[in-house]
């Protein structure tokens, strides 16, 4: 089926961008239906509190509304709790988790009560007027204090506040241990970090009382996995259900999920036989969407004297918040496999303990656990590589895998891609690692304030979810195939109906990329159909960095099939056997005689009218494909940054931030670079800039952008960006995903560069966020300690 | 992201907005580019009941020479401060502070006069006022009066205006020949400043005239007075770091989440020196 790859590889433009940028695209909030109310919740202010009594007398008769309800009015509306789908253990602790609590709140934040009312303000102002009779208790907002041996309970049916332990275990690390010369020993902490997509989330619903249906407008990563499950909360059957998920601006896993706003419209539109809207404000988005990280890691790597590393020992504490979101669990596992990094070794041995936490629930954000593990070993090797007294480049050599195609890992998985000594050595190249060490070594022998730091991050990352039979053997509750439906439309162009649902990703460009060679007709000419339920009924959706790496094989594969049948329809028309024809470029020429053509325009035409086909065919030129893969992809990449650091006021700036990644066979590679930039930055943002903090009681103190310093374009440097390809084996495209990859690859740079820089002073390590008053503090330890 | 309810007027003369905001009790409040109320109102953390929009006031939006003085109208934004030839010209502290405030869409919109009227200890302007010795006229119902820019800041969102009156007016003496700087210490580019350090430096021989403001060092802008008694007569790095090392004299600055007083007082110190350093360049 070879034909020219015309768009493939090709950066051309997004067709996304024109009705993005000129304000036509269509967001849930710009959804208005006739005869629609809008919903405003009330929120808990406490971390824990029991509810007395929820008085809704006054907000009920204020201007503009239209009912009220408390958790316990609510509490026949749902067939059952909101969803969690991965219960990693058998014994996992599962707690009830009701959108609208009725007797306990567990974080700022916990929804107690709900106004609906003729216009958002009118909700709004209502809101302030329903008096809720609260008795405080103690909450328990950090993992050590949840964990002490007289913490208060967060679920008080719960014994302690452990949720589950899971341990994945390969090798014989006792025995790696006992042979080691050199055990490092390192703790790290993952600051809580707050997902902050542009556009916040929102939802529409659309009952049609006398017929049973709804519709769901919501910004979500998920309208398929959605729909299933607000059918099964609200026992709504699912043929009834129809979810659409329009132009989302955003998700990095926070619209990953089910929340309990989405069920809660769905609900009051079935009470109330009206449409609903819900649309959050960002300090409420940062109360009530899910956070990501917050982990307390312990590694230990044993390694024989030369700094070969022979075993890896991790014991991890995951928040989980107060309850269980959609796959909170799981997320520590993502990263459970990747302790290693790209190192070898002989065993693994991982542990995770899941706790409960008075904070807003834990979830998967950009990476969700694999920038946690990556930031570990990349850290740790770091200390191993001052142990044994080689440079970091050179304990990385040491000890990387070797290249090559399904190498196995020391925790068991096999790589489907490595490569990444060349890796690294291109970034060095386009670094120039030995004129920057020198100028380094300049500044501190002039005695600059202004001293120079290089970090590097050699990740691999494990993505594309992906097998469904080893999504099950970790107890995952979906599957991890995605669905393609590819029509010839009788003008002669093409639609791709995808399962897969884009919020950012620039799906309509790389999918018309892969259909358009695939077919041989111009891109222009594919149109892309997602993100709706009743139009792509079947896919698995958007997060994980799966979507090329499965939907867009699928598309691939479809489009072959669609091929298959065309040529079959031009065998027939141009009076031959399939196998005489050869096709290039849309045109079906027989070998040989190459006027005698039919083009799969010319084919689309022909299975439309159904005029003249073969015997037995059926009518219409389309094909379905279900793609499956048999592994993940494991992209790669080497991150090098240079930063500066003002020794006295502790400021870091980044100076320069190379990186070199392997994503295999590129689409696009505008848009491979548009996921590189802006996962560098959430990474960084990680290291310098980001963290959630709670104060004692449960309150976020980091409630808007004013404190949660997201941060802009101009707090970095233009990124030199390069690559190298090393096609995956785990999909016959040879690609893998890069929507996460500079995330989990960059916060561990940022923070060995800063490290780097301060090393001479004896500094080993930097807390993150790597803030100037931190970093000036162990300047000023590290100054007093050799005083 | 819903303010409580409000009305709302639009006046189109001075004498009409002030009757508006007198008649409207302690709770209305004048806005004029709205960046510094407007956040606070979606938050619900400020309620007026009436907000008088003096943004239609066009002859307040002006720079002019006056003599010996630079004269600002209050609706001047931030932007027409940064490429005002007037102050370049005679006064290029103002400029080089008001480059620096948020980024360019916060330029655009927010005024000098709200910026000032809103008292905010982490804002850019005061400090600087402070140092120039400004004097703020304020219009009330009874009539007009000049404030002291050492005066009119009493306190974290407290001036000395009255609730029926509106700042109309900044006037700033013309500093020709005097080196200006603003240091500005955030962790991104549009924060407000951590520590600020606004300078004002004339030189000869060694250094003959200093005035130092501090920014967010306090509940109000404040001036490093010891800093520059000692600054007066230095003429070498030495010298300037000795003088700065007297900001401690100012007492304990406020903590927060992005430094404790050691570190901001810390922070001034070095960023004194930085100041000083520059508007002798």
């Amino acid at each position: 089926m070879a034909t020219a790859e015309k768009f493939v590889g090709g950066g051309v433009p997004r067709k996304e961008d024109p009705k993005l940028v000129t304000g036509q695209a269509t967001f849930v909030e710009s959804i208005t239906l006739p005869d629609m109310l809008h919903v405003a919740v009330a929120r808990s202010p406490f971390g824990s509190a029991q509810i007395n009594n929820v008085d809704l007398s006054a907000a009920r008769t204020a201007p503009g509304v239209v009912a009220t309800f408390s958790g316990e009015d609510l509490a026949d509306e749902w067939a059952a709790g909101l969803p969690m789908a991965w219960p990693v253990t058998e014994d996992i602790r599962i707690p009830d988790h009701w959108p609208v609590t009725k007797d306990v709140a567990r974080y700022v934040g916990d929804a107690v009560a709900v106004v609906v009312a003729t216009s958002p303000s009118a909700a709004k102002d209502a809101v302030e007027l329903i008096e809720v009779d609260y008795e405080v208790q103690t909450a328990v907002v950090d993992i050590p204090s949840a964990l002490a041996d007289d913490a208060p309970r967060v679920h008080e049916s719960m014994e302690s506040n452990e949720c589950y332990t899971w341990t994945h275990a390969n090798g014989d690390i006792d025995a790696a241990f006992a042979k080691a010369d050199i055990v490092i020993t390192e703790n790290y902490v993952q600051p809580r970090l707050i997902p902050s997509a542009m556009e916040p989330r929102a939802v529409v619903v659309q009952p049609v009382p006398a017929a049973g249906d709804f519709t769901v407008w919501s910004t979500t990563q998920i309208p398929h996995v959605a729909k299933v499950l607000f059918s099964l909360t609200l026992g709504i059957p699912e043929a009834q259900m129809r979810v659409i998920a329009p132009d989302v601006g955003g998700g990095f896993g926070s619209k990953l999920n089910v929340y309990a706003e989405e069920v809660l419209c769905i609900a009051l539109a079935r009470r109330l036989g009206k449409p609903m809207k819900w649309v959050a404000d960002r300090s409420e988005g940062y109360l009530a969407t899910i956070h990501g990280r917050d982990q307390l890691q312990e590694i230990e790597l044993a390694a024989t004297s030369d700094g070969t590393i022979l075993g890896y020992r991790v014991k991890l504490l995951a928040n989980m918040g107060a309850y269980l979101q959609l796959v909170a669990p799981g997320v520590p596992l993502l990263g459970g496999f990747l302790y290693c990094g790209t190192y070898g070794g002989e065993a693994y041995h991982f542990e995770c303990t899941g706790v409960f936490t008075n904070t807003t629930p834990v979830d998967a954000y950009r990476g969700a656990g694999r920038p946690e593990a990556t930031y570990a070993i990349e850290r740790a090797i770091e200390a191993l590589a001052l142990e044994v007294g080689v440079d970091a480049v050179e304990i990385r050599k040491r000890n990387f895998l070797p290249a090559g195609e399904n190498v196995p890992s020391p925790a068991g998985l096999a790589f489907d891609s490595t490569n990444y000594e060349e890796n690294l050595d291109k970034a060095l190249e386009v670094l120039d690692y030995e004129a920057t060490k020198a100028e380094q070594a300049d500044r501190l022998s002039q005695g600059s304030t202004k001293l120079l730091g290089i970090g590097f991050s050699t990740y691999v990352e494990m993505c594309g979810l992906a097998p469904s039979q080893v999504l099950a053997s970790l107890n995952y509750g979906a599957g991890g195939w995605d669905a393609a439906t590819v029509r010839m439309l009788p003008t002669g162009q093409a639609e791709v109906v995808t399962g897969s649902s884009p919020h950012g990703q620039g799906h309509v460009t790389s999918w018309s990329q892969i259909a358009a060679d695939a077919l041989g007709i111009d891109y222009q000419d594919v149109t892309v159909l997602h993100g709706d339920t009743h139009v792509a009924p079947h896919g698995m959706n958007t997060y994980g960095s799966r979507s090329l790496s499965v939907a867009g094989v699928a598309v691939n594969q479809a489009c072959n099939r669609v091929v298959d049948k065309a040529k079959t329809l031009a065998a027939h028309v141009l009076e031959v056997s399939p196998d005489d024809l050869e096709f290039e470029d849309g045109k079906f020429s027989v070998k040989g005689v190459p006027d005698r053509v039919q083009s799969i325009q010319e084919m689309a035409y022909a299975a439309w009218t159904a005029h003249n086909l073969p015997e037995g065919t059926e009518p219409g030129l389309e094909a379905h494909c279900v793609f499956d893969p048999p592994n993940f992809t494991f992209p790669f990449g080497s991150h090098v940054c240079v930063v500066e650091v003002d020794t006295e006021t502790g400021a870091v700036e980044l100076l320069r931030y190379v990186a070199v990644d392997d994503c295999g066979t590129i689409i696009n590679p505008v848009i491979v670079e548009g996921q590189v930039h802006g996962g560098i930055v959430q990474g960084v943002a990680a290291a310098l800039f980001e963290e959630a903090t709670y104060a004692e009681d449960g309150t976020l103190e980091t409630s808007s952008m004013i404190n949660y310093l997201v941060p802009s374009a101009a707090e970095f440097p233009s990124f030199e960006l390069d690559r190298t390809v090393t096609p995956s084996t785990s999909n016959p495209m040879g690609v893998k995903g890069i929507g996460e990859a500079g995330t989990i690859g960059s916060t561990p740079a940022v923070i060995n560069a800063i490290v780097n820089a301060l090393g001479h002073l004896g500094i080993t390590d930097i807390a993150m966020p790597a803030k100037p008053e931190r970093v000036w503090q162990a300047i000023q330890d590290a100054n007093g300690d050799a005083s | 992201m819903i303010p409580a309810k409000f009305d709302y007027e639009r006046p189109s003369s001075l004498s009409e907005a002030i009757s508006l905001l007198s008649s409207g009790g302690p709770d209305a409040r004048p806005i004029a580019g709205g960046h510094s109320l407007l956040p606070l109102m979606r938050l619900r953390l400020s309620r007026p009941t009436l907000l008088v929009d003096i943004g239609g006031l066009s002859d307040l939006r002006y720079v002019r020479e006056d003599g010996d003085h630079l004269a600002i109208g209050a609706l001047a934004t931030h932007d027409d401060l940064a490429r005002s030839a007037e102050l370049l010209d005679r006064c290029a502290l103002i400029p080089c502070v008001a480059e620096q405030i948020g980024d360019p869409q916060v330029r655009h919109r927010g005024t000098i006069g709200g910026s000032v009227a809103h008292a905010d200890p982490a804002s850019d302007l005061p400090a600087a006022l402070m140092v120039l010795d400004a004097e703020i006229i304020a219009h009330g119902s009874n009539g007009p009066r000049t404030v002291l820019a050492t005066d009119f800041f009493q306190g974290p969102f407290m001036s000395a205006l009255e609730p029926d009156e509106i700042l109309t007016e900044i006037r700033v003496p013309a500093r020709d020949g005097w080196g200006s700087s603003y240091q500005k210490f955030q962790r991104r580019a549009q924060d407000w400043a951590i520590v600020g350090v606004t300078a004002l430096i004339e030189s000869g021989d060694g250094i003959t005239g200093a005035a130092i403001g501090l920014t967010n060092m306090g509940g109000t802008p404040l001036r490093a007075t010891a800093v520059e008694q000692a600054l007066v007569g230095s003429s070498d790095p030495d010298g300037v770091a000795a003088a700065a090392a007297k900001v401690a004299e100012i007492g304990t600055p406020p903590a927060d989440e992005n430094a404790s007083s050691e570190y901001r007082l810390h922070l001034a110190e070095v960023l004194i020196k930085r100041a000083v350093a520059e508007a002798l360049s």
